[in-house]
C-alpha cells in the first residue's frame, strides 16, 4: 500500500488562511510555533497534563499539543496573538498599544502571572471557559473558576490572582470575543 | 514518532475496512493515542482517522434510555440536559474526568479505549505484560499505589501478569447502569454489554478489551431505569481535580420504607476492568437501608480484594466511599 508520510491542510488561524504541507506527526502546537512562526502558544508538558498549549480550535478550547495538524483540515483556530486586535508579531509603539481582550486586560490589572510561560495557555483557557460557562447558564464564583480552570497549571503559583482577573471578566458580563 | 500514513474515510465500512490491515489504528479524539505515540508504546503505520463519520448524535429514546454516537465529545455529553436528569451518574463521572480542554476533545467512544496510565506501561525503558507479553511486570514490586487490588492473582492463586487499573470514569458509571456498545465489525453490526466489553488480564494482559479485531464503536446505548435517575458518581484522588481517581463508586439506589428495594454498584480504579460490586449488591437488596447494612455489603465485595505491598489503603477507601455514598442517598430520600 501506498504511504503518503506528508499531507496538504488548509486551515484559518487568527482570522488568516493558511495552506501547509505537514509532516503527519506534526502536532497542532509544533504547526503553529514552527510553520505559521505564532510563538505564544507555549509548549510545556507536551503531554495534556499542563494547559499551557490551549488555543481555541472551532471556538473550543484545547490542548494542542495532544492535536495532529493533519486533523485540521478546514479547522477554525484562534491562538493568544489572535484574541488582540493586532497580532505580537506587529511591533507597536507604546501609544499604538493593541486593544488586549478583556481576559488580557484583566490578566494585567490583576497581576495574574510571574513567569508568565502559562499565561498565554491560561488566558485561551479562560476565554473557552467563560463561553462554556455562558452555554451552561453556570455560575462562576471561585470554587466553580478553579474546578473549570483545573486543565492549566502555573508552577509559580499565581493561581490567587489568575482566578481573581476570571471572576472579575465573568462579574462584567464579557463572555465570548 | 514514527512516521505514518493518515487517512480520513467518509463511511465507517471503509474504515473498518482500512483498519483491517495490520499496522492501522483508528483515530477520534486522539487525546491517548496521540500521547502513547509521543512515548513510543504505539506506533502505527497508518491512522485511520474516524471524526468525519456521522456518530455524534445524543439521542434521547422514547423508552427512557439514551443513544449516545461515539464520537460525541464527552463535554457534550456531560452537558446534555436529558442525560443528566435520565442517567446523572454518567454526567458525573464525565465531568469528574481529564480536564475540560481534553474533555472538549476526547470521545465517548475513545474513552472507554483509553489505556492504562500505569506508570510502567507509559515507560517502554521499564517491564510490562501489557506492552510487550512475556517481559514481567516492574509494577507488581514498583510503585503500585494507583493500581488494582481485585484480580491481581490468578484463579489458581498465584500472580496475575499485569496489574493496570482501568483509567476510565465512564466505563465506571456505564456499567452500573447496563449500558451497550453498538459495533461496526468487519462482519457486520454487533454489540455488546460495556461490562462485557472490559476484562481482567488472564494469559493476555496485552488485550485491555474483549471487542473482535477490527470493531469500530460506533454508540453507546442506556437501557432505561427508573433507578438510574437516582444514580451518582463519586470519585477520590490525590488533588482536587484533574487527576485520575485512587478510587470511585458508582451508585443507584432504591428505598423504601427503610428498606433497599434495589442498589447497583461499581468501583473504579480498583481492577483491570470497571468493578461492578455484584456481591455487594445481592447483600444489600432487602437489607435494611443502614450504615450497617452499607458496610457488610462492601465488606462482602473487598473480601475478593487481593491488594499489593503498596495500596492496601485502597480497601477501606472504598469501603467508606461505599457507605458515605448509599448512606448520602439514602438521606436525600428521606
Amino acid at each position: 500500500m501506498e504511504r503518503q508520510l506528508t499531507s496538504d491542510i488548509t486551515l484559518c488561524v487568527n482570522g488568516r488562511t493558511n495552506e501547509l504541507r505537514v509532516d503527519n506527526r506534526t502536532t497542532l502546537l509544533d504547526m503553529l510555533r514552527e510553520q505559521l512562526s505564532l510563538p505564544g502558544t507555549k509548549r510545556g508538558c507536551d503531554h495534556g497534563q499542563c494547559g499551557a498549549c490551549t488555543v481555541l480550535l472551532d471556538g473550543r478550547r484545547v490542548n494542542s499539543c495532544l492535536i495532529l495538524a493533519v486533523t485540521c483540515q478546514d479547522a477554525a483556530v484562534t491562538t493568544v496573538e489572535g484574541l488582540s486586535s493586532r497580532t505580537s508579531t506587529q511591533l507597536a509603539a507604546p501609544q499604538e498599544r493593541p486593544a488586549l481582550h478583556p481576559v488580557q486586560e484583566a490578566f494585567v490589572a490583576h497581576d495574574a502571572l510571574q513567569c508568565g510561560f502559562c499565561t498565554p495557555g491560561q488566558i485561551c483557557s479562560a476565554v473557552g471557559m467563560l463561553e462554556e460557562a455562558a452555554a451552561e447558564g453556570a455560575t462562576l464564583d471561585e470554587p466553580e473558576i478553579r474546578e473549570r480552570m483545573s486543565g492549566n497549571l502555573c508552577r509559580c503559583g499565581a493561581y490567587v490572582n489568575i482566578v481573581a482577573a476570571i471572576e472579575d471578566v465573568a462579574a462584567q458580563g464579557v463572555g465570548a470575543r | 514518532m514514527k512516521p505514518f500514513a493518515y487517512q480520513r474515510p467518509d463511511a465507517a465500512g471503509t474504515a473498518v475496512s482500512t483498519v483491517a490491515h495490520a499496522g492501522a489504528a483508528f483515530l477520534a479524539g486522539g487525546t491517548n493515542l496521540v500521547d502513547l505515540m509521543k512515548l513510543g508504546v504505539t506506533a502505527p503505520d497508518l491512522l485511520v482517522d474516524v471524526t468525519g463519520l456521522p456518530l455524534r448524535q445524543i439521542e434521547p429514546l422514547p423508552d427512557g434510555g439514551m443513544r449516545v454516537g461515539a464520537l460525541t465529545a464527552n463535554s457534550d455529553l456531560a452537558t446534555d440536559p436529558v442525560l443528566r436528569t435520565r442517567f446523572p451518574a454518567v454526567a458525573l463521572a464525565l465531568l469528574s474526568g481529564a480536564s475540560a480542554q481534553l474533555r472538549n476533545r476526547a470521545t465517548i467512544g475513545g474513552n472507554l479505549l483509553q489505556r492504562t496510565r500505569c506508570r510502567y506501561f507509559v515507560d517502554v525503558t521499564k517491564a510490562c505484560n501489557k506492552r510487550q507479553p512475556g517481559d514481567g511486570c516492574d509494577a507488581r514490586d514498583g510503585e503500585h499505589r494507583d493500581l488494582a487490588v481485585f484480580g491481581t492473582q490468578t484463579p489458581g492463586g498465584g500472580p496475575a501478569p499485569c496489574v493496570a487499573t482501568n483509567p476510565s470514569d465512564l466505563a465506571v458509571a456505564l456499567v452500573l447502569l447496563d449500558a451497550r456498545v453498538e459495533l461496526l465489525t468487519p462482519d457486520g453490526t454487533a454489540q455488546m454489554s460495556v461490562h462485557e466489553l472490559f476484562r481482567l488480564p488472564g494469559d493476555r494482559p496485552d488485550l485491555d478489551t474483549n471487542l473482535p479485531p477490527g470493531a469500530l464503536i460506533t454508540a453507546v446505548v442506556l437501557p432505561p431505569s427508573p433507578i438510574a435517575r437516582t444514580s451518582t458518581y463519586r470519585k477520590v484522588r490525590d488533588r482536587s481535580s484533574f487527576a485520575f481517581a485512587a478510587g470511585s463508586v458508582a451508585a443507584a439506589l432504591d428505598v423504601a420504607d427503610g428498606t433497599v428495594r434495589d442498589v447497583r454498584l461499581a468501583y473504579g480504579a480498583v481492577a483491570h476492568r470497571p468493578w461492578r460490586a455484584y456481591a455487594a449488591e445481592r447483600a444489600l437488596r432487602g437489607a435494611p437501608a443502614t450504615v450497617d447494612s452499607f458496610e457488610r455489603a462492601a465488606d462482602e465485595e473487598l473480601g475478593a480484594a487481593r491488594p499489593l505491598r503498596d495500596n492496601e489503603y485502597k480497601l477501606p477507601l472504598i469501603r467508606n466511599l461505599t457507605v458515605g455514598v448509599l448512606r448520602g442517598m439514602t438521606e436525600a430520600s428521606w
